[in-house]
């Protein structure tokens, strides 16, 4: 087959799926046949190119033009106009601030680590991946490194875990290694439930080998001949889309008996969950793994040496994980080039909310928040103000215009009382209301607490209580410090990180948008304000 | 399919639960665990049917109270309730004449609320059994709700 003149990518994820993405695509197929193109234009179905909320989106290379809002009947006039005569369609065209880069490209602000695959890549073919580059570093690591390298390379990467927490990765594999026992597990955590949060949808949907590759390392490293990967129940694409990646890897021997004629065997299962949010923390995940109610387990002793059944455990984060091939195949020093002495490498944002592109960016560890919302999110819509930026997802911290220059990495945030978390940045603008904003979180965390320890069961409810108090404008200046008195017993005294966090934005609510709250407790009328919930 | 077709498909181990309780609720018309199917799986795999229903109560995507036959989850999460979620919660109350955790009397649909379905570019987001519609407002809900009322 002759080489393509041109590629047509095709973003093919769960939001595409709903904007109709299989009839444009039916569409775009029989338009390049009929223009006698089908043999110089190659389509190629992929994950997500980055933009969010734009419908179909595609992107024509070489020339790097983007379209969106694509319907069936655009489709001719782009092979024709573009395809055909070289004239790119302007009235389709995307203005997309996100520009997906190309393997091992950077492009503005974006640096594609662990997105390097995503939406470039159709991944349901292997052959893709592996012409990639993929599946090298686990052939590296089996043929030509013990595990005890593979551990001091990831160590010295000073790779931090993504999900949320930042605990060192090398640290938590050596710890497993050492763990005595013959079995062990490697559990990928992708559970993710943290509101505007679909990262590690996106890198399963866009990249499902790059995670089998990067568990199977892991397995070898610390010993495990066994790896699950725990999604959740609602992402029905990612589930068939790893199941199938799964039985590819399996044919080709890259996972199964004797990978490579190393010695070394390793397989995986997929494991959907059933809706708990509090599934996402690591030791409630393995309870549900076990076949259990996610309930989160008393630490210490902690999964490393009492894991899955017992036996020593490493859970990782998806976005982690899809750090460990090119830690291998680069090398921690290259590794250490990006993002911050403390904090190297990247981070995956989801920008979400009053900016003008919403979307899926990767930029490095303390880029400051101020660019990621005015850069990459290319600031707000409709010239509004900046009113706050929830970061971290629900259980993350409310911050303001004056918070704008804080350096996005675990350490910086830590110091403005905030977390990275999973990278969720939910911008608002002036017609945002924070109470009510503020109660959509609380009636969450009220759902969502497992119920298993005081504080948490207790503490949401209650919260959610005097939230109603103020919203229906009947309650005293006191609810407003006695929430933020419940929330420091949370997050004191609950058993896991959901009732601990909540104390994150209910206190910089409060601390930070006192007036709103105050002239809501008192009835006063608030201009922002949406119609209520329950 | 047949719920013993079901049962054989998955080891006799525990771990595969939730997978198992996910497939048999699939199968089943009314989109529920019936008690039959509690005893099942814990013949099965050999649990105790209280440790059976303690996991299937716990979860949200488990229901042990009949459902229509189309689910609708609306998510409620930040993202979701900025773009105006509870209109769309609101205005699938009132064309379907139930609350949320309700079903309709002709047993065509059940209203509940999810966490979020990570698909917040298009918020607010619904899912319907397997499918995500997003960009919703109340005339999208309407015609969505009129498609499924034809399509059975």
């Amino acid at each position: 087959m002759r080489p393509a003149r041109a590629q047509v990518l095709v973003a093919v994820d769960e939001e595409a799926r709903q904007a109709g993405v299989e009839r444009v695509l039916a569409a775009l197929r029989e338009a390049l046949r009929d223009y006698g193109l089908a043999e110089e234009v190659q389509v190629i179905e992929t994950g997500t190119l980055g933009p969010s909320g734009q419908g179909v989106v595609l992107a024509v290379y070489p020339d790097g033009v983007f379209y969106g809002r694509v319907q069936p009947q655009d489709v001719r006039e782009i092979v024709e106009g573009h395809l055909l005569k070289g004239r790119p369609v302007a009235r389709l065209r995307l203005p997309t601030a996100a520009p997906v880069a190309r393997p091992g490209e950077i492009l503005g602000r974006q640096t594609r680590v662990v997105l390097r695959n995503v939406g470039v890549i159709d991944p349901e073919n292997i052959e893709e991946y592996l012409a990639q580059g993929g599946y090298e570093a686990l052939a590296k690591a089996l043929l030509g490194m013990k595990p005890e390298e593979v551990i001091e390379e990831v160590r010295r990467a000073g790779l931090r875990g993504r999900g949320g927490a930042g605990f060192p990765t090398g640290v938590k594999w050596a710890a497993v290694r050492q763990a005595p026992g013959p079995e062990k597990y490697v559990v990928c955590n992708a559970d993710e439930g943290e509101p505007g949060t679909f990262k590690d949808r996106l890198l399963l949907e866009g990249d499902p080998h790059r995670i089998l590759e990067a568990m199977a390392i892991a397995g070898y490293a610390v010993g495990a001949q066994r790896g699950i990967i725990y999604v959740r129940g609602e992402y029905t694409l990612s589930l068939r889309r790893l199941e199938r990646a799964l039985a590819q890897a399996r044919a080709y021997g890259l996972l199964g008996e004797n990978i490579l004629e190393s010695g070394f065997s390793f397989d995986i299962e997929v494991r959907p969950g059933a809706g708990a949010y509090v599934c996402g923390e690591e030791t409630a995940l393995l309870e549900s793994l076990e076949g259990k109610r996610g309930w989160p387990r008393i630490r210490p002793p902690y999964p490393v040496t009492r894991g899955l059944w017992g036996k020593p455990t490493v859970v990782n984060n998806v976005e982690t994980l899809a750090n460990v091939p090119d830690i291998l195949l680069r090398g921690a020093a290259w590794f250490r080039t990006l993002g911050t002495p403390t904090c190297p490498g990247t981070k995956v944002y989801t920008i979400l909310g009053h900016v003008r592109f919403p979307g899926l960016v990767e930029v490095e560890m303390g880029t400051p928040l101020r660019a990621l919302i005015y850069e990459l999110g290319g600031g707000l819509r409709d010239g509004r103000a900046l009113k706050a930026v929830l970061i971290g997802g629900a259980a993350g911290a409310f911050l303001t215009a004056e918070d704008l220059d804080v350096r996005l990495d675990f350490d910086s945030l830590a110091g403005r009382a905030a977390v990275l978390g999973s990278g969720a940045v939910l911008v608002m603008d002036d017609t945002a209301c924070i109470v009510d904003m503020l109660g959509s979180i609380l009636r969450f965390f009220r759902h969502e607490s497992c119920g298993q320890c005081v504080p948490c069961r207790a503490g949401t409810d209650l919260l959610a209580r005097l939230w109603e108090g103020i919203r229906r404008g009947q309650a005293q200046e006191e609810a407003l410090d006695r929430m933020v008195e419940i929330a420091e017993v949370m997050r004191q005294a609950s058993l896991c990180p959901l009732g601990q966090s909540l104390a994150l934005p209910v206190r910089s609510a409060l601390e930070k948008f006192r007036p709103e709250f105050l002239a809501h407790a008192r009835g006063a009328p608030c201009p922002s304000c949406r119609r209520e919930g329950p | 399919m047949e719920k013993k077709a079901i049962l054989q498909k998955y080891p006799r181990s525990p771990d595969v639960l939730l997978a198992l309780l996910h497939e048999l609720q699939r199968a089943n018309p009314q989109n529920c665990l019936t008690p039959e199917d509690l005893a099942l799986a814990a013949a099965h795999l050999g649990l105790p049917l209280a440790r059976v229903r303690d996991a299937a109560t716990f979860y949200t995507m488990f229901s042990l109270k009949p459902r229509g036959k189309h689910v609708i989850r609306v998510c409620d999460s930040p993202n979701c309730h900025l773009f105006g979620a509870w209109s769309v919660v609101e205005e699938l109350q009132r064309l379907l004449g139930i609350g949320v955790g309700e079903t309709t009397p002709d047993g065509l649909f059940t209203l509940e609320l999810t966490s979020c379905l990570g698909a917040c570019g298009v918020a607010p987001v619904m899912m319907v059994d397997d499918e995500v519609f997003g960009n919703l407002t109340p005339g999208k809900v309407r015609r969505i709700l009129e498609e499924l009322r034809r399509g059975g």
